[in-house]
């Protein structure tokens, strides 16, 4: 009813007693004409407001006003609940804690990342094909059979030779869908829901990757628990990148999503047109050779994906090594958490 | 009272409720059942007297029932506790089944035997750490995944990436790799602009001095006549004139304006850029943002020199 009364106030016109919505039809033809000839109309008092505004903007340009601002549209992103943990650049607290967590030896170069992967007891061949992956991906990357070990052997294990990273790939129904990842030796473990896997061959035009020691980039990690959850990843990597190699590995926190994708890239220079800023006869006039050598160039980055490509979930996050039964959790996400759409928590 | 033979042929030939029948042959549910088959040596029913072994919360029992107690259901079973020890539990049978027949002694051991393997294992599998499997509602699975898809959309992953190595390219990580001096590149432009500019020059700070002071009426005019000569005489002309009576111009709304106009300038000519025609240009946004820094960083070189 709301809806309605609305439609009405912008079109500025009162219905009459038998005019009905598109909705209400009950003939299936009649209805959808009806409900196309309105989205017409929507559609095309769109079009006219944005050249009114286009129109008003030009106007008040000439006229040397200041136009009406634009309005921005209200995103998720920029409508996000606050959150106080958001980490500013100057936080003291902040960078005293990164001085004195479990991954700041790897911060100071103090070791170089070795890693363990293993997977369920019972894993198909998506799964070793995932894992396959990671491998290529990761550099200094062991594959270890699960065999029957728990998950606690397998740690004091991985600490005994000196691994400082242990990542656990479970799948339900033949498909990876969950990633532990464990700190060596002290932790923390962070478990992750991996959805929508795309392996390379999967993606068109894939590319292959280098041996080169790939570069980090880490997007959007504001929170000090999304920080931290940055930090645990960047981790799992070497510290100084191949940069030859032009091999990017990117996690990007978008809405709590972790989104990871792993591309080749180029930089190249672009061309770009004359600039006409000024009146084409007069350029011709001054010095025509000397304006095109001094065609402006930019530089962009083309990306070839290599894949694979997926998307990670924090469910928990414990302190520690590895302890599902008396282990103390940092975070733990409850379904409490999930009633505003607008509330992110990295 | 008690006659095993009528018993027997009973269960046998007529009904049995523990009697489980299968297609090669006839397993006993009877919890008193030595060995769990049906017939006439181990019914534990059909015989008056009777042993067997069972185990109650992990100890074992061993329980004897004899043709002198048979008028007692209360007192039927007696029950001797069997020691953990797996030697010493069988001395006991041995002791308490002395004279009893070898079939029931024999199955009772057998049965021990079993139950000892038994319960190491329950010991040994609770201990054990195991997989638990969880159920996820599917109405949360259906919410992530949709709203996963919305936030995929919302990253606009590629273009992050990318705006992310250029802006390590330009902040010098990638040190001496790459064949993209930006700053000399740059520097390169700021002379060639700064030989062409002998000419341009001029009209370039005219442009500035527009920006300025002009009022919007003579600026419209002034763009368009721009290349005709004696325009520097006629803006400065202008700009006296409007000093004379800037009381109606604030200084906060001129600069405002000129702010305004930069940037409508600088929007103008990137979306020029994509190709000669002017007019319907408004409509594409630019896509492509170190034309902007360029821009402006031009202007201010060119107006240094």
């Amino acid at each position: 009813m709301g809806k309605r009364k609305r439609l009405e106030e912008e079109d500025g016109h009162k219905p009459l007693a038998g005019d009905i919505l598109p909705s209400q039809i009950k003939n299936k033809q009649k209805r959808s004409e009806a409900s196309a000839k309105v989205k017409l109309e929507k559609k095309k008092a769109k079009k006219q407001r944005i050249e009114s505004r286009n129109k008003a903007e030009k106007q008040a340009f000439e006229l040397g006003e200041i136009p009406l601002p634009r309005k921005i549209p209200r995103t998720i992103e920029n409508t996000r609940e606050v959150d106080e943990t958001i980490a500013q650049p100057d936080d003291d607290e902040l960078h005293a804690d990164d001085g004195a967590d479990e991954f700041s030896a790897h911060f100071r170069r103090e070791h170089t990342p070795k890693l363990l992967i293993t997977a369920c007891q019972k894993c198909f061949s998506r799964t070793r094909k995932f894992i396959r992956e990671l491998l290529n991906i990761i550099p200094n990357a062991h594959y270890y059979k699960r065999g029957s070990y728990t998950l606690k052997q397998i740690v004091k294990y991985a600490k005994n030779r000196e691994f400082t990273s242990l990542i656990v790939v479970h799948e339900n129904q033949r498909e990876p869908n969950d990633l532990l990842i464990v700190s060596l030796p002290e932790g923390p473990t962070a478990h992750f829901r991996l959805s929508n896997l795309v392996l390379s061959k999967e993606i068109k035009n894939h590319g292959r990757a280098t041996r080169h020691l790939p570069e980090l980039i880490l997007n959007n990690f504001t929170t000090r628990l999304g920080h931290r959850i940055g930090r645990l990843l960047a981790s799992i990597f070497p510290q100084d990148p191949n940069f030859h190699g032009r091999r990017a590995v990117t996690f990007h926190n978008q809405r709590d999503f972790i989104f990871f994708r792993h591309h080749r890239y180029i930089f190249e220079s672009k061309e770009l047109k004359e600039q006409s800023s000024k009146p084409l006869s007069k350029t011709d006039a001054v010095a025509p050779k000397k304006k095109l050598t001094a065609a402006k160039q930019a530089v962009i980055a083309r990306l070839q994906e290599c894949g694979p490509r997926f998307t990670l979930k924090l469910t928990s996050l414990q302190n520690g090594t590895f302890n599902s039964k008396y282990g103390e959790y940092e975070w733990i996400h409850k379904p409490d958490m999930d009633t505003s759409r607008r509330r992110f928590f990295l | 009272m008690q006659h095993d033979e009528v018993i027997w042929q009973v269960i046998n030939h007529n009904h049995c409720s523990f009697k489980a029948k299968t297609q090669t042959q006839n397993f006993c549910r009877n919890s008193y059942n030595v060995t769990g088959l049906c017939n006439r040596s181990s019914c534990p029913l059909a015989n008056s007297r009777y042993a067997t072994i069972r185990e109650h919360d992990g100890v074992l029992y061993l329980y004897m029932k004899s043709i002198e107690r048979a008028h007692a259901p209360k007192d039927l079973w007696e029950r001797v506790k069997l020691s953990k020890n797996y030697g010493k539990a069988l001395e006991l049978i041995d002791k308490h089944l002395e004279y009893w027949p070898k079939f029931l002694v024999h199955k009772n051991k057998q049965r021990l035997t079993k139950m000892t393997q038994y319960l190491i294992r329950m010991r040994k599998l609770t201990l054990k750490a195991r997989e638990k499997i969880v159920t996820v509602p599917a109405k949360q699975v259906k919410r992530e995944t949709r709203r996963e898809a919305k936030a995929e959309v919302a990253a606009v992953l590629d273009k992050a990436i990318e705006k992310e190595l250029l802006q390590r390219l330009r902040s010098g990580t990638y040190g001496d790799i790459y064949n993209f001096p930006v700053k000399e590149y740059e520097k390169v432009l700021a002379m060639e602009d700064m030989e062409a500019a002998d000419e341009e020059e001029e009209d370039v700070e005219e442009e500035e001095a527009e920006v300025e002071y002009v009022e919007g009426y003579e600026m419209e005019e002034e763009d368009d006549i721009e290349d005709i000569p004696t325009i520097s005489t006629r803006s400065q002309l202008d700009n006296n004139s409007n000093d004379d009576d800037g009381g109606d111009l604030n200084e906060e709304l001129k600069a405002q304006h000129t702010q305004f106009r930069k940037k409508y300038i600088a929007n103008r000519d990137s979306l020029a850029l994509e190709d000669g025609k002017g007019a319907k240009r408004r409509k594409r946004q630019p896509h492509v943002e170190i034309e902007y820094e360029e821009e402006y960083e031009k202007a201010a070189r060119s107006a240094v020199f």
